[in-house]
């Protein structure tokens, strides 16, 4: 399978047989390889009607909604794995977006694109320009990402949440990054999270 | 039980009827005795009789789902959804669809005989429940030799059945197709009912529901549909077919004929409506409808409807549906989750409001054939 780098590296932490929502999950690419490769009962929840006919098509259960409104109806911990992949920043209020994730799973995982990556930054500093680049490729205007943030204004939202950083995993296009300096040369990142202290 | 891949096997076919001992027994407590339920397959049923799929009707429809209607020589109503190839593929399952009990396609209903008096039951027939349609159904597919179908699909009144068969034999469902549905009937759909109830008994031929040698009440059934059926229409599709269109003249008539296309258009679907179908019939339906509340019939809790349920639900709305709107489905989608139940939902778009689930609609062709694709 070729799975986007960040979905593969999720795709390779999720045990067989776990149960999984993932929302926004787009036209169930990911869900499919989870079902497909390790019998993990997979849900999903999509914005977008066309992606959400797609994956039904494919035979996943996926839910059309909105991750800002429609999660509150998921039982607290009903899914070992939350599933948020380039969609935090989108949403109107991200910070409740992530508290209903570690709600609704045991464990959540979390990818989003880095603003302070060194191009991002470049652009600002000599462009003056909002930057548009391969991961962010739409103009202030048009883009959907309306909450952008950066892997150090992650970590201290998780810091300030007291939320338990189980795994952590930085990407430059498809190739992994440093830990180090992974604010700086991560062009984005994947966090797996849990607010359980016994897990 | 019976199974059987004969083809000439006589219970299967189109217009099919099958006197049944009964008695069943109903919500209301009353028990009825014989049951006749009108049918039709089509295709083969496999022979671990596996792949039978039940479709379940609206309303004013009828057991005629891919095959002309005797009365009126129309297409079968979802003729586009069911055939060989299609998103319903017969070539695939084994599809059986029933007349619902009292109905007045030769399924008992209140212009069938009563066999206490010889004549009809009219009014003396039993007040029924969607529930009850969903056993009458179970009881046909006893019948038929089918333990436990593929799956079971509805839209409309044939969507609160696919959910009450859900919920009533959740052994027998592992999956279920809900399409412009609900899981109750609100006060406006209430009321819009009970215009049309009125209206049929305000008409001096109704007689108490005592028509049957007589003229029928068929000028207040055609008020009763032609109210109903602007509640399947949208406001933006009528606009569009019709505007304020004056109907085969060039001004207005200051009189009170069918100046406008709209009442023209409605007039031809009142009247149409009485050719085909019993005026007690819709006054028993309509009020099964709106008896209907899932929730209710489960501790007031709907998800305690399909709690430890394995049966997985696609549900679809439509996105200018106002009869039965994207709401009613969102709320059933949230009692699946909060059961843990296997679900998948779309809104799709459509200017035709409730009645877009009949019409041309490729997103719902893809949405049916792929939900039913995954179907074991």
């Amino acid at each position: 399978m070729s799975l986007r780098p960040d979905l593969a590296i999720i795709a390779r932490h999720v045990p067989a047989g776990a149960r999984v929502l993932d929302v926004g999950c787009g036209d169930g690419e990911l869900m499919a390889a989870l079902r497909d490769a390790s019998g993990v009962d997979a849900r999903g929840l999509e914005l977008d009607r066309g992606n959400v006919a797609a994956a039904v098509a494919r035979g996943l259960s996926v839910i059309q909604g909105d991750a800002d409104t429609d999660l509150a109806g998921y039982p607290d911990q009903s899914f070992d794995y939350a599933i948020l992949s380039q969609t935090l920043q989108t949403a109107r209020a991200p910070d409740r977006v992530l508290d209903e994730l570690l709600r609704i799973g045991r464990h959540a995982f979390v990818s989003f694109p880095n603003f302070a990556h060194w191009r991002v930054r470049l652009s600002l500093l000599w462009g003056g320009r909002m930057p548009v680049t391969r991961l962010l490729p739409e103009r202030w205007y048009d883009t959907p990402n309306i909450h952008h943030l950066t892997i150090d204004d992650f970590r201290a939202h998780l810091r300030d949440r007291a939320v338990t950083v189980e795994g952590a995993w930085f990407l430059s296009g498809d190739k992994s990054t440093g830990r180090a300096a992974a604010n700086m040369f991560a062009e984005h990142a994947v966090f797996l999270l849990t607010r359980n202290k016994s897990v | 039980m019976l199974t059987t891949t004969d083809p000439i096997d006589q219970r299967f076919g189109l217009a099919r009827r099958v006197t049944l001992p009964g008695p069943l027994k109903l919500d209301s407590g009353a028990l009825l005795a014989p049951v006749e339920i009108a049918y039709e397959t089509y295709g083969t049923l496999a022979p671990d009789a596996g792949n039978a799929l039940l479709v379940c009707h609206a309303l004013t429809g009828d057991q005629h789902l891919a095959s002309a209607h005797p009365r009126t020589g129309k297409p079968g109503w979802w003729q586009r959804m069911v055939g060989p190839g299609r998103p319903i593929d017969t070539d695939r399952f084994f599809v059986v669809c029933a007349n619902v009990l009292g109905s007045c396609m030769g399924t008992s209903g209140p212009a069938s005989t009563d066999p206490a008096t010889g004549r009809p039951y009219a009014m003396d027939f039993p007040v029924i429940t969607i529930r009850d349609m969903v056993r009458a159904q179970a009881l046909l597919l006893d019948h038929l030799g089918v333990a436990r179908l593929a799956a079971v699909v509805g839209g409309s009144m044939g969507g609160m059945q696919a959910l009450s068969w859900a919920a009533t034999y959740p052994d027998r469902v592992p999956a279920a197709v809900v399409i412009a549905s609900t899981a109750r009937h609100t006060a406006q759909n209430i009321a819009f009912h009970e215009v049309g109830r009125q209206a049929v008994m305000a008409d001096p031929n109704w007689r108490g529901g005592d028509y049957y040698d007589g003229d029928p009440p068929a000028a207040g059934l055609a008020v009763a549909r032609m109210a109903a059926h602007i509640t399947y229409l949208s406001e933006a599709g009528l606009t569009e077919k019709f505007g304020r269109r004056l109907q085969s003249r060039e001004r207005k008539s200051f009189g009170f004929d069918a100046d406008f296309q709209v009442e023209s258009y409605l007039r031809h679907q009142g009247l149409a409506f009485t050719d085909r179908f019993d005026a007690n019939s819709y006054l028993y339906i309509t009020r099964a409808m709106d008896y209907f509340d899932l929730a209710e019939e489960h501790g007031g809790l709907l998800a305690n409807a399909f709690r430890g349920t394995g049966t997985r639900f696609c549900l679809v709305s439509f996105d200018t549906d106002w009869l039965y709107p994207t709401a009613e489905s969102r709320s059933i989608v949230q009692a699946l989750n909060a059961a843990g139940a296997p679900a998948s939902f779309v809104e799709l778009s459509s200017p035709y409001g409730h009645d877009a689930f009949l019409l041309d609609s490729p997103d719902l062709d893809r949405v049916i054939a792929g939900f039913l694709g995954a179907v074991r």
